[in-house]
């Protein structure tokens, strides 16, 4: 089979189909809708809405909701459903605290051994799910409701307060000055090498790329977004803790699902399970590895709670879990499995922490935020199935 | 002037960048059963969803008359309602209902516009289940039933519907030999009650054997209406492909190489009573550059057979499997992949094909470890091996990132050829290669086989096509109740030969 010429591959759409065949259209409306929201929240709150002060409360804000959401988007990729993140965040948070205020842990032992335990129930899930063939509805909603009760009976009903000065700078401290600065270039830099390099290697391959001036644009774009950001954060006190850990987190985990093998196989996986089966992916141990993975998530959501609220409270992430399915499928995850996106479901969490936060600013009454959450998601689901069928 | 039960006048359809029909014209008699034959894409599906109400009046051009009467649907109801009855390739029964449940599904008798009598569906239901000849209680569930018995419920269902007009798609598809028989011995019956009949089928032995007429479809234009009588075979064939077919299966002759897979005393067991084996005493072998078919009957545990030895098939299994000279422990697929094997499975679509996802990805899916480094996979590899397998099995697609879910199906097949032979596999297992694509694609992709078979690969194919086996194999075994109960060369073996021992015959 290996006598072949070199494949001759020809597009030959105009400039602005291509454009809009490299733009995810879905993913579009959705930002579409963030900055709607921001004008409106912008314009109901006389502009406070948009001060620097309240961009970065609003970012620390979605934070815990994000980093479940990486989590979410495989497993619900791969078409199972994890329903105890929330439990698993409360039961790790309420670990490392009980381990530092009670037994003075220090704090890096301490999250470390909330980690662990958020890999081992991850496990836990995922060996029920793909040797068992317990439905993941039901393990799940079984760690949701047990977890609970296992963190009310180590906590004995008890907030356990206070933590610890570093452990508590996980999520009020802030990365500003010189070091700060120094990220932010360090990070475009890579956008910009990366960039370049990927288009270089694709010339040498012979194959069509954007044109220079074009590429040269949305790079600068994208450069000059991440500038603006910093700045805007520059403009209060900087960039805060949680913020670059869950970017670095959608980074890592955005490139384990695009870019590795381990990550085209639980898309395959969700897409039809026994197609990939059959074309010799080793199922149950993908299987395994995403609620692992997910467990790992909520554990680091957990240590993040546990630091904003210096303290672990019985109630800590309580219907979280749904917060982390919304965003998800408000970013474009389809719950029937094999097609999403991390980077969707964190500007999913972004519009759930936008319409909390504006609501609040705008004195909304709580059951009014929930009320007008409820019908968003409906909604943003009926936008997506919508400019899906085009 | 003659009479039409059915009159379809000018009938043009246009999909985005595409015309599905055009200026179709398509006149039923009353009581014959007519053939619609196409390749696919050529416009048969389209013209039944019109006619059948799925495009509804005003998506198309054109006037449908039945009995003289212009007929305007905005639904399937309505069509319904007007005496046509669709049943499609895919069985639209629900499995856990009983057959009474789903043979009045929506249409319950009730007493007082409410409650169900149960009383009264349970004994209508006896008496339609007479009509299409099936002896089970109407309280079985779907579900216990075989496809053939499930598709005879479907008709019974149309049936009650008062339906005048019955369109089958491929009804054949899944049917057993003697499920045919007894399909078509009701379509007979059912004739004779003025029942007339629309029959769309890939398969032209048995289109000339029921149809007393037959009209061709091709790129969306009428072709011809033909009674069946004047036509044969071959011509049916050119004028769907609109070419002449020199030979239908363009078998090469080519000496073999070493044996390349033998497998040895090779039992296996059903994956939910250990107790009751599913394959029993087989014993065959396969040399390189060698095209061995296996026939058989449905049941007769062909597919079973490939499966497991490729590893896909849970319960457990006994007996030696040797590849090139070495006995290999296969427990999964990827132990088979790992020593050469490569099974293309019996249905694309729900084993072979992640139909949501693009034909880069799909091509990519089995061999992703070795365009990876460090579990990284190289895009820019990706997308050029899958042009490379695009160009060579000639795949119509806009692009690789083109879903696979918007190709046809003879181009779907080789999607899941090109993952395959993406692995390099010394031996190739074929389930039903062609099952479902039309004779154009059929005949690339045994153009595909016959060059792998001079590249030395060698390659299994189960088919149910007789025609197929006998055309392509160069030896062919026949599979009877779990076993291997005749072995023929190509040259010594005929369709009598084989039915014998597919029957259990010696």
């Amino acid at each position: 089979m290996n006598k072949i010429e070199t494949p001759v591959i020809q597009r030959e759409e105009n400039f602005w189909r291509r454009l809009s065949f490299k733009i995810d259209i879905r993913a579009y409306t959705m930002v579409f809708a963030l900055i709607g929201i921001w004008i409106i929240f912008t314009i109901f709150t006389g502009g406070k809405f948009l001060t620097p002060r309240n961009l970065s409360n609003l970012s620390r804000q979605m934070s815990i909701t994000a980093v479940l959401a990486i989590g979410m988007v495989m497993v619900i990729v791969a078409t199972h459903i994890d329903l105890s993140v929330g439990s698993v965040l409360g039961l790790t948070g309420g670990l490392a605290a009980i381990l530092q205020v009670w037994y003075r842990v220090p704090t890096v032992w301490a999250i470390l051994a909330a980690l662990a335990l958020g890999t081992i129930l991850g496990i836990w899930h995922g060996y029920w799910v793909a040797y068992h063939n317990v439905p993941a509805f039901i393990v799940t909603l079984s760690g949701l409701m047990a977890y609970r009760g296992m963190l009310l009976g180590a906590a004995k009903g008890l907030t356990i307060a206070p933590m610890e000065p570093d452990f508590k700078i996980i999520s009020s401290g802030y990365l500003n000055g010189i070091p700060g600065i120094v990220l932010t270039v360090v990070v475009i830099g890579a956008i910009i090498i990366g960039r370049f390099r990927s288009r270089a290697t694709k010339i040498k391959y012979g194959f069509e790329v954007r044109s220079f001036t074009l590429e040269l644009l949305i790079t600068l774009f994208y450069c000059g977004l991440i500038a603006l950001a910093t700045y805007v954060l520059y403009q209060y006190e900087g960039i805060p803790y949680p913020v670059i850990l869950v970017l670095f987190l959608t980074a890592v985990f955005s490139f384990i699902t695009n870019n590795t093998k381990f990550g085209r196989q639980v898309y395959a996986m969700g897409g039809n399970v026994e197609a990939a089966r059959l074309s010799g992916i080793n199922v149950r141990r993908r299987t395994v590895m995403i609620f692992l993975l997910s467990g790992l998530l909520a554990s680091i959501a957990g240590v993040i709670t546990t630091a904003r609220l210096n303290a672990a409270t019985i109630t800590a992430g309580q219907g979280a879990e749904l917060d982390a399915v919304a965003s998800c499928v408000i970013g474009g995850t389809s719950l029937l499995g094999g097609i999403g996106s991390i980077p969707g479901a964190i500007l999913g969490a972004l519009v759930m922490a936008s319409l909390d936060n504006g609501m609040s600013m705008m004195n909304t009454e709580a059951f009014w935020q929930q009320i007008i959450k409820g019908f968003v998601l409906l909604f943003a689901v009926w936008v997506d199935f919508k400019t899906k069928k085009k | 002037m003659e009479e039409f039960v059915l009159e379809m006048k000018d009938i043009t359809k246009d999909f985005p960048g595409v015309r599905a029909l055009d200026n179709v014209s398509f006149k039923v008699r009353p009581g014959e059963i007519h053939a619609l034959c196409g390749e696919n894409g050529a416009g048969k599906s389209t013209l039944m969803k019109i006619l059948s109400g799925v495009y509804p009046v005003g998506t198309y051009t054109g006037e449908i008359y039945i009995n003289g009467e212009l007929q305007s649907y905005n639904n399937i109801r309505e069509s319904e309602n007007a005496g046509i009855a669709i049943i499609n390739q895919e069985l639209s029964v629900i499995k856990q209902m009983t057959i009474g449940e789903n043979i009045f599904l929506g249409n319950e008798p009730t007493n007082l516009g409410v409650v169900i009598d149960w009383g009264r569906l349970y004994s209508e239901t006896k008496l339609w289940l007479k009509e299409v000849g099936l002896q089970v209680s109407p309280e079985t569930k779907v579900g216990k039933l075989g496809v053939g018995q499930q598709q005879m419920i479907e008709i019974a269902k149309a049936l009650s519907k008062k339906a005048k007009i019955l369109i089958l798609d491929e009804p054949t598809a899944a049917l057993t030999e003697s499920e045919v028989d007894t399909l078509f011995s009701i379509l007979k019956n059912l004739q004779a009650n003025g029942v007339t009949c629309i029959y769309i089928s890939h398969k032209l032995g048995e289109v000339m054997e029921i149809a007393d007429t037959v009209t061709i479809l091709r790129d969306g234009q009428m072709i011809t209406t033909l009674p069946i009588k004047e036509t044969t075979e071959n011509q049916i064939i050119s004028m769907m492909v609109g070419r002449e077919l020199s030979e239908r299966f363009p078998r090469i002759e080519h000496s073999f190489g070493e044996v390349i897979l033998e497998v040895e005393d090779y039992q296996a067991f059903a994956p939910e009573n250990s107790e009751r084996p599913i394959l029993k005493n087989i014993n065959f072998n396969v040399r390189e550059g060698e095209i061995l078919g296996i026939a058989g009957l449905m049941g007769a545990g062909r597919s079973e057979l490939v499966m497991s030895i490729f590893g896909g098939l849970a319960g457990s299994h006994s007996g030696r499997i040797v590849i090139d000279g070495k006995p290999v422990k296969i427990n999964s697929p990827e132990d088979a992949i790992k020593n050469g094997l490569s099974l293309i499975t019996e249905d694309r679509k729900r084993y072979g094909l992640i139909l949501k996802h693009d034909v880069k990805k799909n091509l990519t899916l089995a061999n992703l470890p070795n365009l990876c480094n460090w579990g990284c996979i190289n895009f820019n590899e990706e997308v050029k091996i899958s042009q490379k397998f695009v160009d060579l099995l000639q795949i119509k697609t806009p692009t690789v990132e083109t879903k696979v879910n918007n190709l046809s199906g003879g181009n779907q097949q080789k999607v899941v050829l090109g993952k395959w032979l993406m692995t390099k596999p010394k031996v190739l297992i074929m389930d039903e290669p062609t099952r479902g694509i039309d004779v154009g694609a059929k005949f690339e992709i045994y153009n595909i086989m016959n060059k792998l078979k001079q590249e030395g690969v060698a390659i299994i194919m189960v088919s149910s096509e007789l025609p197929e086996i006998l055309g392509m194999s160069d030896r062919i075994l026949v599979m009877h109740n779990g076993t291997i109960n005749g072995e023929f060369m190509h040259d010594e073996a005929d369709q009598e030969k084989i039915m014998l021992a597919a029957t259990g015959g010696k």
